[in-house]
């Protein structure tokens, strides 16, 4: 239990840290860039799940990113939003594996792993991106980020999920 | 009774989840006003310190620009002293508002330790705070024009408004006439700022040259911003829409000025008792 506490707080830092630090600089084509701290709610641990502290933390985390990039209050709704939503994604896209709690996301097949993230990213950049623009006008732009930004951080979620599995084994 | 707080304790992360949004979209809606983004924003202490430590390294990899830019200042004081110098006889010295001591304007330097250019809404962040002086609306500018306004400041950070904010607008005219509108952005591209409100009659051509006006008290008058791009017509048929592009490139700001207008409190003083008559 501690060593999960210890190594999710510093996963919490250095996941803020990168994004804040190297990914809100890269603007792929102009306006794509990739929102990777989302990882910290895709990978939390899912069997010492205490829904309320994680509903917490991913609101904190969000409130992180915000602070630094001077956004009011989107990275916060959006990633509070996809922690509310995340048991029924690993239901959907896992199935029995999750409702006998057998399931660890790094021992899932690509195909499932890639459903999941992908499902979680989009919502996630649909939320962010219509609250930034926030105007209906522009439906075209959001849906345009959206997918455009999303198949990048789900590209750079797939890659990254290996490097952090290795340090919890 | 009972079966309400059942209720409650049922939907217990339903209410906390419905509580932390109500929050996060309340500060997203403040953040769509102009100057409420009061209590989220990086002019504190720990985003403030690790951006400055972030910068204080990549700072270096600039330093070539910095110089050559420094080094084009210079010239340009130069050359104003020098012609100064010649025609020196009875005139008044020109309005060299970066040279006199005493003036009606202040002009403090800081650097810039957190930009950004990609969201409808940018926000810059810089190293000088409430102890060097800094406080809100304040104009920010470089040497070669323009770059926004301060927003919210702590002991030591403040952050910018950038004009690539579309909340921004800023008073500004053409160079050659005195022909006045508003400056903003639509948002689209990092390069260009629009200019509206800028009557018909006006001799309005490509390449002219636009400065910010003198009507507020953010800006002094004549703050060069950029050159006309393209121009149209608005829906009424009255007046230009003008495209600006900017002689300041907002995606590599190194150092900046900011200016205090020191007469801003009486200027300010004075519309308010016109107003309430």
């Amino acid at each position: 239990m501690n060593n999960s506490v210890f190594s999710n707080s510093i996963r919490f830092i250095v996941l803020v840290l990168v994004q804040v630090l190297i990914c809100n600089h890269i603007s792929f084509l102009g306006f794509i860039s990739p929102y990777i701290y989302i990882l910290f709610i895709l990978l939390y641990p899912l069997k010492d799940e205490n829904r309320a502290v994680f509903l917490l933390l991913s609101f904190l985390i969000g409130l992180s990113v915000d602070i630094f990039s001077d956004s009011g209050g989107i990275h916060a709704a959006a990633s509070l939003c996809i922690a509310y939503i995340r048991p029924v994604v690993l239901r959907f896209s896992f199935g029995s594996a999750y409702e006998y709690q057998t399931l660890k996301i790094r021992n899932t097949d690509l195909g499932q792993r890639a459903v999941y993230i992908g499902i979680v990213v989009l919502t996630h950049h649909l939320i962010l991106f219509s609250l930034e623009i926030f105007s209906f006008t522009h439906l075209l732009l959001i849906l345009e980020k959206t997918l455009l930004s999303g198949v990048f951080t789900l590209l750079l979620c797939l890659l990254l999920i290996p490097l952090f599995s290795v340090k919890n084994q | 009774m009972q079966n309400i707080i059942n209720f409650f304790l049922k939907n217990r992360f339903f209410f906390l989840f419905f509580v932390l949004l109500s929050f996060s979209l309340v500060l997203t809606i403040q953040s769509h006003n102009y100057h409420s983004s009061k209590f989220i924003n990086s002019a504190n202490w720990v985003s403030g310190g690790i951006y400055k430590a972030a910068s204080s390294v990549s700072d270096y990899f600039g330093l070539k620009t910095y110089n050559i830019q420094l080094l084009e200042e210079n010239r340009k004081l130069r050359t104003l002293l020098f012609s100064n110098q010649t025609s020196q006889s009875d005139t008044i010295p020109p309005d060299s508002l970066l040279l006199q001591g005493n003036s009606e304007y202040v002009v403090r330097t800081a650097s810039v330790i957190k930009n950004s250019y990609k969201s409808p809404k940018n926000y810059i962040t810089i190293d000088r705070g409430e102890q060097d002086g800094i406080t809100q609306d304040m104009g920010v500018i470089t040497s070669n024009g323009i770059v926004g306004i301060i927003d919210n400041t702590s002991a030591h950070y403040a952050t910018v408004q950038s004009v690539l904010n579309t909340l921004t607008r800023i008073n500004a005219q053409l160079k050659s006439t005195n022909h006045f509108g508003t400056l903003q952005w639509d948002g689209q591209s990092e390069k260009r700022l629009q200019l509206v409100d800028i009557s018909r009659i006006a001799p309005v051509k490509e390449g002219d040259t636009v400065v910010t006006g003198g009507m507020s008290t953010i800006f002094p008058k004549g703050v060069p911003i950029g050159v006309i791009e393209s121009y149209h017509l608005d829906i009424s048929e009255n007046y230009y829409i003008i495209n600006v592009a900017m002689f300041n490139d907002m995606t590599n700001l190194g150092h900046v000025y900011v200016i205090e207008n020191t007469n801003k409190e009486e200027i300010l003083e004075l519309e308010q008792s016109v107003n309430e008559q």
